[in-house]
């Protein structure tokens, strides 16, 4: 009981904007506590996700800045892997977001995987309820470089960016199914190398061949010379919420929950000892978890 | 025991091959690092310390600009109520510079040669005093230091 007055006391000093109060907060979820702040339903939260490499960071630490500029508060929970090795982490995103460590209207966190199936851990939740109770108006999850199919990030945000660069494939890659289906907006960036447009138009053609009336946003931007950034941040602005999406929401939520229970199962070592020696088959494996 | 720990670039020094090597080393040691990249202020290094709640900042210079980047940061974390952050250095730091730099609370400099175990070595040390509430942060009573 103790224990949960003095978070309150915490978590007021960090609503008044106690920077240091806020990261220890986050620390104490990433490490598993829960914090007594309600669910909100109404944060601002938007997932950025794409494969490695085509400027997910960079692009962040542009709209970071029209953002501040119109006096929005950013606060910025970015993914990076951890070895499946030796668990360390080289989080290095934040190095792309040099603008952002200035002023008091950023907030950059840099969180590594711990193996969390998917990327994106459980506790991604908390943080945000705890971000959006402190004030922070727009808050932005990066997600470590992604596939097609990695559609996890839906738990978690209620708009979903989809990064990619020029010259990444033939028109095929636009008409897989996986996240591009699910993006609110999808960006090419770099269209200062060639052949952004034509990425552009193979997905607006793609998207408008499965649904005629289909309202996805396809931008193209160039972060190291700021074109398309102001009229991106207006489109963000401007995404409603897509309801649709709700059971897939919730879905996506539970899997993420249940990956944590298997991972953190007080058998698991002993069960995969058991799989990797053929003492049990998979069945019997899932029976005794 | 994994911690997070900052690896920094004070200053104007376009020279960072060895943060990277010792940022990667960490890593391979189980601690998430964050690296800063080239040319921050002192009160960038210190924002990106406290917005990551970090345990340590490893202070790369190679400028010749040590003491004045590294007093600067020491005396910024002490003015954030951060004296509980672990600083070391490494890089080109002369023999005649680091008693200096001691007195303000560094706790490590590894020149040219160290081999990154013996950083790794320094960490565990750090972590293990942490735990038994020994000076070990910035702003704690010096004296002791890595040897």
């Amino acid at each position: 009981m103790e224990m949960v007055l003095s978070f309150e006391k915490n978590i007021s000093l960090a609503k008044q904007g106690n920077r240091r109060e806020l990261a220890k907060l986050l620390t104490l979820i990433e490490s598993g506590e829960r914090l007594p702040i309600e669910e909100s339903n109404n944060s601002w939260v938007l997932g950025v996700t794409g494969p490695p490499g085509v400027g997910k960071s960079t692009l962040i630490g542009v709209m970071i800045e029209e953002w501040v500029g119109r006096g929005e508060k950013v606060a910025v929970l970015a993914i990076d892997p951890s070895s499946p090795k030796s668990g360390g982490a080289l989080l290095g995103d934040r190095m792309r977001m040099t603008s952002a460590d200035n002023g008091e209207s950023v907030f950059i966190r840099s969180l590594a995987t711990r193996n969390h199936p998917g990327g994106l851990m459980p506790f991604l939740d908390s943080m945000i309820n705890l971000l959006s109770y402190c004030g922070w108006t727009k808050i932005i999850i990066e997600t470590v470089g992604s596939g097609q199919s990695e559609i996890r990030i839906v738990a978690f945000a209620n708009r979903i960016m989809l990064v990619d660069g020029p010259d990444r494939g033939d028109i095929i890659q636009a008409e897989k199914a996986g996240i591009i289906e699910l993006a609110d907006a999808i960006v090419i960036n770099k269209s200062d190398l060639p052949n952004a447009d034509n990425a552009a138009n193979s997905i607006k053609k793609s998207l408008e061949y499965s649904n005629k009336n289909n309202d996805t946003v396809v931008m193209l931007t160039s972060s190291i010379n700021n074109n398309g950034i102001p009229e991106l941040i207006e489109e963000l602005d401007n995404l409603k919420v897509n309801k649709e999406r709700s059971i897939l929401r919730i879905k996506e939520r539970l899997i993420s929950a249940w990956d944590y229970k298997l991972l953190s199962n007080s058998s698991l070592d002993e069960i995969l000892l058991d799989l990797q020696s053929g003492a049990i088959n998979l069945d019997e494996a899932l029976e005794n978890l | 025991m994994s911690m997070r720990i900052v690896i920094a670039k004070p200053g104007l020094d376009g020279h960072d091959r060895g943060a990277k090597v010792i940022a990667r080393a960490l890593r391979d040691a189980g601690h998430e690092v964050i690296y800063t990249g080239l040319r921050r202020k002192p009160s960038e290094i210190v924002r990106v310390v406290m917005d990551e709640d970090a345990v340590a900042v490893g202070l790369s210079t190679l400028s010749g600009a040590h003491n004045v980047l590294i007093p600067k940061v020491c005396e910024e974390l002490l003015s954030n109520d951060m004296g509980d952050v672990i600083v070391f250095a490494g890089g080109i730091i002369p023999e005649s510079d680091r008693e200096y730099l001691y007195s303000l609370g560094v706790r490590a400099i590894f020149g040219p040669g160290t081999k990154t175990s013996s950083i790794i070595d320094f960490l565990e040390t750090i972590s293990e005093r942490k735990d038994s509430e020994l000076d070990v942060g910035v702003g704690e009573k010096t004296g002791w230091r890595w040897s």
